[in-house]
């Protein structure tokens, strides 16, 4: 296209630029089953070690810094659930009025998350009275988050606190949703580690060597590479990843 | 080529796990309008260059033929060639946002792009205030107006606002459930790429086009530059043959495809519905079977447009549009083929729409209440199943029926359209006599929970049988509940009963 040409059809939209770089090479061959090119609104919140009383900050106080997944690990105990939890057991339809962009509204969408479990889960995620959980790492069976596409599901999760959900397999809305808005970071393994592992059971996660450790057990479980979502997490998600790349312009500080 | 037949529920299901290898999906015979579908031509500047075309090589052309959702995905990219598990920008024709959505949506929109940033094109979102709406909730209320001040302050063109909630009938714009909407006001169209911050935007893939779920922050995206980074997703393909019988509907073959493949079965996977059934179905009857795609973990549902979906765009839509088809050679992961004849009613028992039964094993089981609506089940010819049931069977409901039109359209039709064989009473005559209860104001209704006051909530842990789509604990409102999911007709005839039933008790 022509240079003129190119200038006349942006002008029409000043959220995108014409000086744009090729994207990266994003391979074909996830190693994470159903993962998708992915974006996120933050960068992860909890980029390095936690220790696992720390409580969450709000929304209004995230890191704005961008650390690579390699020297990322996440600390604490961990909230076991099995199979197939959609996101209405995550966060029940009628908290869905909350705006997780106003402040309040995400700190009290976080006091409701996981509300939704029957009450064959005797462990509250958040304990009556609490806002925030102590439950740092979710760890659950197959099929993790299937049902709505809404995002309030891992940004309930993330502002109660959690910080990396270790499942057999995702929902594909959810998956993309959770790297997208930062709030949780989702990890696979093949291991059904929903059957070994019990909530309260101290683990660790570490990003750099794709490996889980449940320090209350002593076992460790290897996790699947994020595969072809590394290079927009890297970025820093979907907008992130645009303006590297030259899809839209850089911000204005 | 191997295949294996599995005995299901006396259905003869055959798959053949065809490991990418090539079927035939030839359009049917019908005359495709001469259209041409208008590329935006705004933001071709800013893709990556395109691959440069490759020569043929001595073994025969190099391109590979494409399934519908690839061919959709590559034009929509301007790409010659896609194959899944390719990562690309596509354009994206129409945006849909709703109540519950939009405020985020709207929010990381400013966040990104600035507060006073337009929109990337104004006449291709879609807003339509629609999940909770006949409430008092204050924040719900809020929201709506949120969308209202975004639209008046964007100037988007299709917003359908409701600003009296006493009577919805006094609202003109006002639609109700999106996804019924976006088909009965002509945005669904073949070949193009259709997005939603909603899971069942998948139903538009019944028009031959490309319809998925995204969250809040995509949206985001998508709001300020009208694109969506997406991986091209392998294509499973379902086969439906034989005669329908007169006691089945789509809810039926959809329950029956996600028994067999289970909840997860069709995880970012594309679904492609052919066979001489899916031809024979009408235009809502296939927004029933990809409306729950998403209930598979599907990443869309597929239907090859033809002469039923032409005519039923032809008084709704102007725009021009191109349909796609697969190509005869084109890869599927897993070919599944279903002969419809031999297929009963099904249910889906608590608490997962994997968990098939025949709706006659289950007539043991004791209910509360019934549900009739949604995006699934709350179309005009849903009701219409429902109607014909009640008439057939001339007695009273046994438990309380709680009737919840999708659109304002729909709305209208259950009080004005005759019930076919019912000596000329409509809809609303013939549930009135059958001790229903009055058709409620169109809307997502309780078909999701929602607030407390949502008409038709389930507060209380009862058992429910309901046209809608997903029934895990809680879905309805209380999450000790018992929701069956079944089709209109099942409904119907679970409540003349008070316990799960067999539609054929009424209807043979």
């Amino acid at each position: 296209m022509a240079a003129s040409t190119a200038s006349a059809a942006l002008s029409g939209n000043p959220n995108l630029t014409s000086s744009h770089k090729p994207h990266a090479s994003l391979s074909p061959h996830s190693c994470l089953r159903f993962s998708t090119a992915i974006s996120r609104k933050f960068p992860f919140k909890s980029l390095t070690t936690i220790p696992f009383t720390t409580a969450t900050t709000a929304a209004s106080t995230r890191r704005s810094t961008t650390v690579t997944a390699s020297s990322t690990s996440f600390h604490g105990l961990c909230y076991v659930v099995h199979d197939n939890i959609d996101t209405d057991q995550i966060i029940p339809a009628e908290y869905l009025t909350l705006v997780p962009s106003n402040p309040d509204e995400y700190q009290k969408l976080g006091s409701y998350a996981f509300i939704g479990l029957p009450s064959s889960y005797e462990t509250r995620f958040i304990e009556a009275g609490e806002l925030k959980t102590k439950y740092t790492i979710v760890i659950a069976g197959q099929n993790f988050g299937c049902g709505s596409s809404r995002e309030h599901a891992p940004v309930a999760l993330g502002a109660a606190g959690a910080r990396a959900v270790v499942a057999e397999s995702y929902a594909r809305i959810f998956f993309r949703n959770s790297v997208s808005t930062g709030e949780v970071y989702p990890l696979e393994t093949e291991v059904r580690i929903c059957e070994e592992c019990r909530t309260g059971d101290v683990v660790t996660i570490e990003l750099g060597e794709s490996k889980l450790i449940n320090h209350t057990t002593g076992k460790e479980y290897k996790l699947n590479p994020v595969g072809d979502v590394g290079p927009v997490i890297e970025a820093g998600g979907i907008f992130a990843y645009a303006r590297k790349t030259g899809m839209i312009p850089a911000q204005t500080a | 080529m191997a295949s294996s037949t599995i005995s299901s529920n006396s259905t003869t299901f055959i798959k053949k796990d065809v490991g990418l290898s090539a079927f035939s999906s030839s359009p049917s015979s019908f005359s495709v309008p001469k259209t041409k579908r208008r590329n935006s031509r705004k933001i071709v500047s800013v893709m990556a260059p395109q691959q440069s075309p490759r020569s043929p090589s001595t073994t025969g052309s190099v391109k590979t033929a494409m399934t519908m959702t690839e061919k959709i995905l590559a034009r929509a990219s301007q790409k010659p060639q896609l194959s899944p598990g390719e990562n690309v920008w596509v354009d994206v024709d129409i945006l849909m946002t709703h109540d519950v959505c939009g405020p985020g949506s709207f929010g990381i929109f400013k966040k990104e792009f600035g507060q006073n940033a337009k929109v990337w094109d104004r006449e291709k979102i879609v807003i339509i205030p629609d999940h909770y709406i006949f409430t008092n909730d204050e924040r719900a209320n809020r929201n709506v107006d949120i969308l209202r001040d975004f639209c008046t302050e964007q100037n988007i063109k299709y917003f359908y606002d409701i600003k009296d909630l006493g009577n919805f009938k006094v609202n003109p714009d006002y639609k109700g459930v999106c996804h019924v909407a976006l088909a009965q006001e002509g945005h669904c169209r073949p070949g193009e790429v259709l997005l939603g911050t909603d899971s069942h935007t998948c139903t538009a893939g019944a028009f031959g086009q490309f319809a998925t779920g995204i969250g809040n922050t995509d949206a985001g995206f998508v709001l300020g530059t009208g694109k969506i980074l997406l991986k091209v997703p392998p294509t499973l393909r379902f086969v439906m043959d034989g005669e329908m019988p007169d006691y089945l509907l789509a809810k039926d073959l959809i329950l029956q495809i996600i028994g067999e493949i289970s909840v997860s079965g069709a995880t970012y996977k594309s679904m492609e519905f052919v066979g001489s059934t899916v031809e024979s179905l009408t235009m809502e009857e296939r927004m029933t079977l990809c409306n729950m795609v998403v209930e598979a973990g599907g990443k869309n549902g597929v239907v090859p447009a033809d002469s039923t979906t032409h005519k039923y765009l032809e008084d709704k839509t102007d725009v021009p549009y191109e349909p796609v088809y697969s190509d005869e050679q084109a890869r599927f992961l897993s070919e599944y083929r279903f002969d419809v004849s031999k297929l009963e009613p099904l249910v889906a028992k608590p608490h997962s729409p994997d968990n098939r039964a025949l709706a006659r094993e289950c007539k043991d089981v004791k209910i509360d209440r019934v549900y009739i609506g949604s995006c699934t089940g709350g179309k005009t010819e849903d009701f219409l199943a429902a109607a014909k049931v009640f008439h057939a069977s001339g007695k009273k409901v046994k438990v309380p029926t709680f009737l919840v039109p999708a659109t304002q359209k729909v709305w209208m039709d259950v009080y004005s359209l005759p019930v076919p064989g019912c000596g000329g009473k409509t809809c609303s005559q013939i549930f009135e006599e059958a001790g229903c209860d009055t058709p409620a104001s169109p809307s997502c209704g309780a078909c999701l929970g929602g607030p407390r006051d949502t008409y038709a909530r389930m507060n209380e842990p009862q058992v429910c049988v309901s046209t809608t789509n997903r029934n895990f604990p809680g879905r309805m409102g209380h999450k000790e509940g018992q929701i069956y999911l079944a089709s209109p007709y099942t409904a119907a005839a679970s409540a003349l009963t008070g316990f799960v039933t067999d539609p054929r008790e009424f209807l043979q």
